[in-house]
């Protein structure tokens, strides 16, 4: 049976790569045939970068940096960087959940384009519903955030660029394929209407279509998916008038099935016959942004924002279902000037947010509103040398969260030539989506408890958390290259959180108000260095503590690595005639020991270390680039082919008492390889 | 309560500095001249000085074309008061010249070659 079942694998995986071959020789053909055309020479630009005079600690990724991985999707877009870690979450949907200072996803700020993207319920899968194509850059800041996109960031906020409509190329297409079967197809039109406006239209679809099971549990490694992505927008720009504006229509439908293997949907649903799981999500965001810069003052301008999202979410795991669907709408108003002169600047508006949710789970409803009104005001200090400082604040009232005030501060001093010094300071708050963000314990027979009852928020308490950081960054030169090092500490201190307690008993998942402390401690080392003309090593280490006092003692938070490697290689040839190029990225990763969720009580077989094992992890990508129009790339990610030894807890009686698949420390699959091309037109 | 009256207090602002913008073209006029230097650090110094006279409210020097861009409050300065700002700190703006003593205590990278 096995046996067969792998066979089949093999076949269709050879079937797979032969599709993916023909590809890349149809497009190769096409491409040869273009003519080609004028090639701009571009001044190097890093694939990271880091300011010596911007107030925050931020670093910018750009779409360079982007082409170095796989990066099908936002989720994946980070493994080269090391201020963000990039987790495995549960064997079932194979997304990939990030961490910054050790925090997950729902203590960040996510924006796209300054809008904020990800939250309430698409916390847990948001991220792979932007796909990596359409990404021009992203900012990633440390530490508490800006005030002016609200006052739920706690550890950090990620910004998104998407490709701008007025300097896009007219045509791009992207096709991937892997071995863990998935294909993505990416292709964008552009076209300028006139002189002052741009449209753009991205069309995104991904599948995964074979069943794959490399570690024989009978239980899918990966899930299969269909994802179909839409997105239409426009730009305006009127320089004479100073008006500016972008509007956004985009629609996705993402269906995703995991589960044992023989499990068929239209057979097993509802039964148990076999353990599966279907989750079916719909998005419609449209959002629309004006934007004035006063034609005689630069430095004033004002910008106003609306969003409206709808999302959609069915699903069910095992006999249990889940179903949430929010429907928001986000408007902000900013308005940017100076004080006396541009070294004294503001920016002050009002918010408004309002989340509609019908949620359930299984027949309990948790249906509410919430919404939120806001004013925000934020000073930047810039002497135009050494120092700078963002003083900024808000008072919010929000039906839930009462009436409040979040302060942050932000401080930059440069000591001496390419030295810069960082302090940062805030407060964030904000309700826990408890289903919504801890759905991957959905797979598993996990029971659900709320001890709590008297809070506004499934009977919790909103999240209240301080963060303070500091860094430090040195550039310099070494043996005549050039080399940075860096180092920075963070500290998240919760006065209240809402604890998601696993250590209690396997086979429960308790909530409750944090009683006692919860605090997480970051330290980053950071050493980068040219080692030979378009030759780079990028380099950290990486402390995280992060503790929380649960019912049973004080425990480092599970599936958290308290010591973390992370090392880079990137080589590039010269660009050569018609913009020939190779480009070589390897990048390595060494995660230590894990603090696992308590098993002990599992009988034997169903029993887990206290301790995860530590491992490393390889991945490395060619790109061969033929012309500044056409370029192939391979890869391979986990190349040294680690998987989880026991990825699911009770595989054999997924409807008892010890089934668990959301215990996750590392990759199940093992290694995967792809292959992709990138297209377009100038 | 509180928000309330810091809406109002924002929408005032807001209306305020509008208003004050349309009215009055002068209280944000634009100059461009030739300011002579070398480097970060000059570029640094002159926009320093430039910045220290009230009145000015956006000063951004190009160190590749020496241009000196201003934007300032004809009612409370002039742009000769900028050259003459400049031109104490040893650099030379157009007819404003710095004093032999002022351009020999720069820094010596910043020693520009005058005109």
């Amino acid at each position: 049976m096995v046996h067969y079942a792998k066979n089949i694998k093999i076949k269709n995986m050879k079937k797979q790569i032969s599709i993916l071959l023909l590809f890349l020789f149809c497009a190769f053909n096409a491409y040869s045939q273009d003519t080609l055309k004028e090639i701009k020479v571009q001044a190097k630009r890093k694939g990271i970068q880091k300011s010596y005079t911007v107030t925050g600690n931020t670093s910018l990724i750009t779409s360079k940096e982007l082409l170095k991985a796989a990066c099908c999707n936002l989720a994946e877009s980070f493994e080269t960087n090391p201020s963000i870690d990039v987790n495995f979450s549960d064997a079932l949907t194979g997304t990939k959940q990030i961490k910054m200072l050790g925090l997950t996803s729902p203590y960040l700020m996510i924006t796209e384009e300054n809008i904020p993207s990800v939250r309430g319920a698409s916390q847990a899968y948001g991220l792979s519903f932007t796909p990596g194509t359409w990404v021009e850059s992203i900012q990633i800041t440390k530490g508490a955030g800006s005030v002016v996109n609200g006052y739920e960031s706690i550890s950090g906020q990620i910004n998104t660029e998407l490709l701008k409509p007025l300097n896009d190329v007219p045509f791009f297409l992207n096709a991937y394929g892997s071995t863990d079967s998935r294909f993505e197809l990416n292709t964008h039109f552009n076209k300028r209407i006139s002189d002052k406006w741009a449209t753009s239209l991205f069309v995104h679809g991904n599948m995964r279509n074979a069943k794959n099971d490399m570690n024989n549990d009978g239980f899918l490694d990966n899930p299969l998916a269909k994802q179909i992505n839409v997105l239409n927008r426009y730009q305006y720009y009127n320089a004479e008038t100073g008006w500016v504006s972008f509007i956004n229509f985009r629609y996705m439908n993402d269906d995703k099935q995991t589960g044992q293997v023989n499990f068929d949907p239209n057979r097993d649903k509802g039964t148990l016959n076999y353990w599966g799981s279907e989750i079916s999500t719909k998005r419609l965001d449209i959002s629309n942004k004006i934007g004035y810069v006063f034609p005689d003052m630069p430095y004033q301008s004002i910008g106003f924002q609306n969003a409206f999202d709808s999302h959609d979410q069915e699903s069910y795991f095992g006999l249990g279902q889940y179903n949430i669907k929010q429907s928001s709408y986000y408007s902000n108003l900013i308005f940017n000037s100076i004080i006396n002169n541009t070294m004294n600047k503001f920016s002050a508006g009002l918010n408004f947010t309002y989340d509609n949710y019908h949620e359930f789970v299984n027949t309990t409803d948790y249906s509410r509103v919430d919404n939120s009104v806001g004013a925000f005001f934020e000073y930047t200090y810039d002497n135009a040398d050494d120092f700078s400082l963002i003083v900024g604040g808000r008072i919010d009232n929000h039906n839930r969260l009462g009436l409040f005030v979040t302060p942050r501060l932000h401080l930059r001093y440069n000591p001496w030539e390419k030295a810069v010094l960082r302090f940062s300071a805030g407060r964030g708050k904000r309700s826990a989506n408890i289903f919504a963000e801890n759905q991957p314990l959905f797979a598993s027979s996990r029971i659900y408890d709320i001890l709590d009852t008297n809070g506004k928020i499934y009977g919790l308490n909103p999240e209240i958390a301080w963060n303070y950081g500091i860094s430090f960054l040195q550039k310099f030169l070494l043996f005549g290259k050039s080399a940075d090092v860096g180092i920075d500490f963070y500290r998240t201190d919760f006065q209240n959180q809402a604890v998601v307690d696993l250590m209690q008993s396997p086979q429960q998942v308790l909530f409750y108000n944090l009683n006692g402390n919860s605090f997480a401690n970051s330290l980053q080392l950071e050493f980068n260095y040219e080692l030979a003309k378009h030759f780079n090593f990028r380099s950290a280490y990486k402390f995280y503590d992060i503790q929380t006092d649960y019912l049973s003692g004080r425990f480092q938070k599970p599936l958290q690595a308290k010591h973390r490697f992370f090392g880079n290689l990137e080589y590039e040839t010269h660009i050569g005639d018609k913009g020939k190029q190779w480009k070589f990225d390897y990048t390595f990763n060494w995660i230590g020991e894990q603090q696992l969720p308590n098993t002990s009580t599992n009988p034997i077989n169903d029993r887990l270390p206290e301790f995860s094992p530590s491992y490393s992890l390889m991945n490395a990508q060619i790109t061969r680039t033929f012309s500044s129009t056409f370029e192939v790339y391979v890869g391979g990610e986990n190349i040294g082919d680690y998987k989880q030894d026991k990825a699911i807890l009770g595989a054999d009686d997924p409807f008892g008492p010890n089934f668990d698949a959301s215990i996750v420390y590392a990759p199940v699959f093992g290694q995967m390889y792809y292959a992709g091309l990138r297209f377009k037109i100038k | 309560m509180n928000i309330k009256n810091i809406i109002i207090a924002l929408v005032v602002t807001f209306v305020g500095l509008s208003a004050q913008a349309q009215e009055k073209k002068n209280k944000n006029a634009k100059y461009t001249f030739e300011v002579n230097g070398n480097c970060e650090q000059c570029q640094k110094r002159i926009q320093k000085a430039a910045y220290a006279v009230s009145g000015v409210k956006s000063a951004s020097w190009n160190i590749d074309t020496h241009q000196l861009s201003l934007i300032l409050n004809e009612e409370k300065c002039s742009p000769l008061d900028v050259k003459k700002a400049v031109a104490k700190v040893g650099h030379d703006a157009e007819e404003v010249k710095a004093t032999v003593e002022d351009y020999d205590n720069l820094h010596f990278c910043c020693q520009y070659d005058r005109k």
